[in-house]
């Protein structure tokens, strides 16, 4: 099979699961009319799949930040920060990440991605190990391979899985990087930070939590899980990203490890990759000092959160264990998930479909994603309409 | 690790794979994993688990790229094994 024909088997695997016709991933989205309404074809949606947890899209100080910073700056930094310079937003916002966070150092990526990948790669090498949950990100995967080191998965959020792969470490403990995530994207459900973090004590490593879904939603200030279970001082390198709470583009890195520095001189998805624009870095700034500031926004979020997850337990979905603002209800079929994904976007609701192998342990989910500007009636609605939906869903196995 | 311990791993190997495929499919050391078992990546994954948990020892994922066949599986669980132990 040569390399057009590989391309063509995985197509043809795409279609065997959806349809033609059927957009579910990449879907066109024409207009977006506010936080949580949109145009998909002539339909005025509910935005049910961002990520969007604050509502804050549509800000008026973060959109007043970005424009001031296009009119003094420009559009673009057209290159890196190790060639081109670091501009005076990329500080500032690097040192307000590492006072939010009361950590030593800060470093801005230019995606989420990027942030875990760079850390992840600057870190690690040939040689050095990588202890890591079965359920992570795409980009803490990917930056472990990118890194060289040995990649070792404990099963999801099991405490005995991970002392059993810390033991077997025998000496390699001192050169492993354990990575857990604040919450877990595909079914929402939070690392037990605690327990995590007895392990590393007992023997050893260096920690990083990703907070990328966490950030804003957890903890009074919102730092994520690090603030709700007190333990910001165990945890060695926490990354996150813009895109879901800060409602731009981009990641980050803090930490009191001074060394966390020479990521900048090491890390090629830093080194090499265009630096933040002026219009995203301002609107980062505007939208960390709100999130600092949102505990109305919050409380509202997880209002929403807890309604739509009752809901949608009492009938009898099958959820992932904890209520947040990823709500995934797992269904036993593709074709189930793809049948209440269709319906849902019949009834003006658009929600995230995952099929295998994209979620974890061949699971087929129809992802919703809560945000603080959804209004009551909103989230009852959809907690609605997912009721009316459960028999068809389900007599159709 | 004996020779006898890599029969073992052999052995335990062959015995999970044919009750995770076709029983009509004869599971030989060059059995291709992937074209000729059909495995997929999760069933391989968990099949990884328990050889994990029989010798008690951790395998990279990342090792896992150029394992194509039953006795290259073999061959990297006893490699791991002797610097483990």
């Amino acid at each position: 099979m040569n390399l057009l024909e590989k391309l063509d088997a995985a197509a043809a695997a795409r279609k065997a699961l959806l349809p033609d016709g059927v957009g579910a991933f990449g879907i066109p989205i024409e207009e977006v009319f506010s936080a949580t309404e949109a145009r998909i074809g002539s339909r005025r949606v509910l935005l049910m799949g961002t990520n969007n947890y604050l509502g804050l899209t549509f800000s008026p100080e973060c959109i007043r930040a970005a424009h001031e910073a296009i009119d003094k700056e420009g559009t673009g930094t057209t290159g890196s920060r190790m060639a081109n310079g670091s501009y005076f937003g990329h500080r500032a916002l690097e040192k307000e990440f590492a006072d939010f966070y009361q950590c030593g150092s800060g470093i801005v990526f230019t995606t989420g991605y990027q942030a875990n990948l760079g850390t992840i790669s600057g870190l690690v090498g040939p040689g050095d190990t990588v202890l890591i949950d079965g359920d992570s990100h795409a980009s803490i995967f990917d930056g472990c391979i990118l890194s060289g080191a040995n990649i070792i998965r404990f099963k999801h959020n099991d405490m005995a899985d991970m002392e059993k792969r810390l033991r077997r470490l025998g000496d390699n403990i001192e050169t492993t990087l354990i990575i857990a995530e604040g919450i877990y994207s595909m079914l929402g459900d939070q690392a037990p930070l605690a327990d995590i973090v007895q392990l590393k004590n007992k023997y050893g490593g260096i920690l990083l939590l990703d907070e990328a879904h966490s950030l804003g939603v957890l903890g009074k200030t919102g730092q994520g899980l690090v603030e709700t279970t007190g333990l910001l001082n165990e945890v060695d390198f926490i990354t996150g990203t813009f895109s879901k709470s800060l409602c731009s583009i981009g990641g980050f890195c803090v930490s009191n490890h001074p060394q966390l520095e020479q990521l900048r001189y090491v890390s090629h998805p830093y080194i090499f990759t265009a630096s933040p624009s002026p219009a995203t870095i301002a609107s980062t700034r505007a939208a960390l000092e709100l999130l600092r500031k949102g505990s109305h926004l919050r409380d509202k979020l997880w209002s929403n959160c807890r309604q739509l997850y009752s809901q949608l337990q009492e009938v009898g979905y099958q959820l992932g264990p904890d209520p947040g603002p990823v709500i995934a209800a797992v269904v036993a079929t593709p074709q189930q998930a793809l049948l209440l994904w269709q319906q849902l976007l019949e009834h003006n609701i658009y929600v995230n479909l995952i099929l295998p192998p994209a979620a974890p342990e061949g699971k087929s989910l129809v992802r919703c994603s809560v945000n603080a500007a959804h209004t009551t009636e909103e989230i009852r609605y959809v907690g609605d309409t997912f009721v009316k939906l459960y028999d068809a869903i389900n007599t159709q196995a | 690790m004996t020779e006898s311990n890599y029969d073992e791993i052999m052995k335990l190997l062959c015995d999970r794979l044919s009750d995770l495929t076709n029983a009509d499919v004869l599971i030989a050391p060059e059995t291709n994993l992937i074209n000729q078992l059909s495995i997929d990546s999760i069933k391989l994954l968990n099949l990884i688990m328990e050889i994990e948990d029989a010798f008690d020892i951790s395998i990279p994922i990342n090792a896992l790229t150029d394992v194509q066949t039953v006795r290259e599986l073999a061959d990297l669980v006893h490699k791991i094994k002797i610097t483990s132990s």
